[in-house]
């Protein structure tokens, strides 16, 4: 175990959006050992957000990435996280992500999920990308499930979209970020190959 | 011609068919969806124009807003 927990602080990890998704899964892998973050988003902290994502009242008003990047220290002040207070377009995508391992793919809306995942397959086809996707709501836990296609990990029920009726909230949301922190540690720990066999892996 | 449509087998007329044709076919609703055809991605800018042949894998996973 040792020697994978020198690999893990050898690894850099992109993080793009620190909302619900980005900010449980950063502090996941942050406490599992990772060596450096790039964490991604242009939000502040509200009120609304505690319900779900890792930051505390006292930093409502706060940009995300520099909220985010103290509450990651608070646990390890040796990670090197490198924080982009930015609205992610392809070129930003490119410039920021070149030296991580890997991305996680964190954002709220769809437009953006489908933006990062287009950008990242066509300039970066060695990178993995694990995007989540479905995870509003409550109960329900064994919906929620892993599909690989290639370089691209899904996490999520596929399923469940935020709605006023179906808000997302803590639990759904943070399975979904771990279930995408725990992707990354896989990929990055097992040395996972790009061009793999995605049905040998679905039946892992 | 057969395809495959995430793992499983669909037989249909014809020797191609547009990305977007088997999205409506198979009533792939939701705005957002990625697309993989033998592991590569189709950008959704190119539905119209990349055809399906016989033996090809096509995956198709709608994208849902929340994160």
């Amino acid at each position: 175990m040792q020697s994978k927990l020198e690999k893990l602080k050898g690894t850099c990890v992109g993080i793009a959006g620190c909302g619900g998704l980005g900010s449980n899964c950063a502090m996941a892998l942050a406490r599992a050992g990772i060596g450096s973050l790039v964490i991604v988003d242009f939000d502040v902290v509200s009120r609304e957000n505690l319900n779900r994502q890792y930051y505390f009242l006292d930093q409502v008003g706060q940009k995300k990435v520099l909220a985010l990047r103290e509450n990651i220290r608070k646990v390890n002040p040796d990670i090197t996280v490198e924080a982009h207070d930015v609205r992610l377009g392809p070129d930003d995508v490119v410039r920021i992500f070149q030296n991580c391992t890997l991305i996680v793919e964190a954002f709220d809306s769809a437009d953006m999920k489908l933006m990062l995942i287009e950008t990242v397959s066509e300039r970066f086809p060695d990178k993995f990308i694990i995007a989540g996707s479905g995870l509003a709501g409550y109960g329900q836990n064994n919906a929620i499930r892993t599909r690989r296609l290639g370089s691209l990990f899904i996490c999520g029920d596929e399923v469940s979209e935020v709605s006023p009726e179906l808000p997302p909230l803590a639990p759904r949301v943070c399975i979904v970020a771990s279930m995408q922190a725990n992707q990354a540690l896989e990929i990055i720990l097992d040395d996972l190959a790009i061009v793999g066999d995605d049905d040998a892996w679905d039946e892992r | 011609m057969k395809i495959s449509l995430n793992n499983k087998e669909e037989s249909m007329a014809g020797e191609s068919i547009s990305v977007r044709e088997l999205l409506t076919m198979m009533r792939f609703t939701f705005p957002l969806i990625i697309v993989k055809i033998n592991g590569q991605l189709v950008k959704k800018e190119d539905y119209e124009r990349v055809f399906i042949g016989d033996g090809d894998a096509v995956e198709a996973i709608h994208l849902i807003s929340g994160g």
